[in-house]
């Protein structure tokens, strides 16, 4: 319980914002969080983990909140890499071949979700193939 | 009863008398007919079919998302809730809403807790995912072992929060994270 002491504000925030899906629970001695949201209270729940837990230092909360679960098929996708193109694949990790790539900042459309860390997108070239969600984030 | 009324010799007042007894007879039936729905109406509000209860009962708990399995069975107004809920304030909760059904006695709790186990990537998947999230990342060299992900190495603060978030998204048991924050 005194996990869910130290981060009491992070989780009545997640509540507060009407996380779904929100399970909170200890085990071993890490706190776990997890849910779905929109990108904007996704941002304001790490912002609140970061502060009462500076620079994530501790290893005692494992957050696993999703912002990308309504992303519905034919969204638009902006490529957000820190500085490389993003590598399209045949398949759903990185043991698959490149067969396209997406540079910085385009504009891409999700045609299918694999999992939460790989979707199936198509560029305005054509390209079409599995790229890692991280990268990839909803427009509009 | 009739002859208490027979001292009177006026035609009259005997007919006066007769329409009287009728009147009596006609009002003691309603007077029964009253009492006896009050008293059948009255009884249906102390002591609900254990059916009714059982009915009640279920809407009022089954709509917890914490609740699996569950079972509710009714005797003479004690209500038996049965099943499964991933903490002791949700079995407290179900418990009370169920006391709180109109009709019911009492409750038997016997909601058992079973706390879920966190879900945990397997080592070689999860490398493989970890390799993929920090791709983006050279300065940073992560490991695994039996869940948890080390990341050591240097990353710039603005960095750290992105990392963090792939990170954590992989259903690791804990982040070690010894970075060297710039």
């Amino acid at each position: 319980m005194a996990l869910q002491e130290k981060y009491k504000e992070l989780i009545d925030a997640a509540t507060a914002a009407s996380v779904s899906d929100l399970n909170v629970r200890e085990q071993d001695g890490v706190l776990y969080i997890d849910g779905a949201t929109n990108g904007t209270v996704k941002q304001q729940l790490w912002d609140t983990y970061e502060r009462l837990d500076p620079n994530y230092a501790s290893g005692d909360l494992v957050m696993n909140i999703s912002s990308v679960a309504g992303v519905p098929e034919g969204a638009k996708l902006k490529v957000t890499t820190n500085s490389s193109n993003l590598n399209i694949r045949k398949g759903p990790s990185t043991n698959d071949d490149i067969v396209g790539k997406a540079a910085r900042h385009e504009i891409v459309t999700l045609v299918g979700k694999e999992n939460d860390q790989w979707w199936m997108i198509k560029t305005d070239a054509g390209e079409q193939g599995y790229s890692f969600t991280q990268y990839l984030t909803p427009v509009g | 009863m009739p002859d208490q009324w027979n001292w009177v010799s006026n035609n009259s007042l005997n007919k006066t008398n007769l329409k009287m007894k009728k009147l009596m007879s006609k009002m003691m039936a309603l007077v029964m007919v009253t009492a006896f729905m009050v008293a059948t109406l009255a009884g249906c509000k102390s002591t609900p079919k254990d059916a009714d209860l059982q009915t009640a009962v279920e809407t009022a708990i089954k709509s917890s998302p914490n609740l699996s399995a569950s079972g509710v069975t009714v005797d003479k107004g004690v209500v038996t809730i049965t099943g499964q809920v991933t903490d002791e304030a949700s079995k407290d909760a179900l418990g009370k809403a169920a006391a709180a059904v109109p009709g019911v006695k009492s409750v038997v709790n016997n909601l058992t807790v079973e706390v879920a186990k966190v879900e945990v990537s397997a080592d070689t998947p999860l490398a493989l995912a970890v390799k993929d999230a920090t791709k983006d990342f050279p300065t940073v060299a992560a490991t695994v072992n039996d869940g948890v992900v080390t990341l050591k190495g240097e990353l710039n603060k603005a960095d750290l929060q992105k990392l963090m978030m792939a990170v954590n998204a992989l259903k690791p048991k804990k982040v070690d994270n010894q970075l060297v924050i710039k």
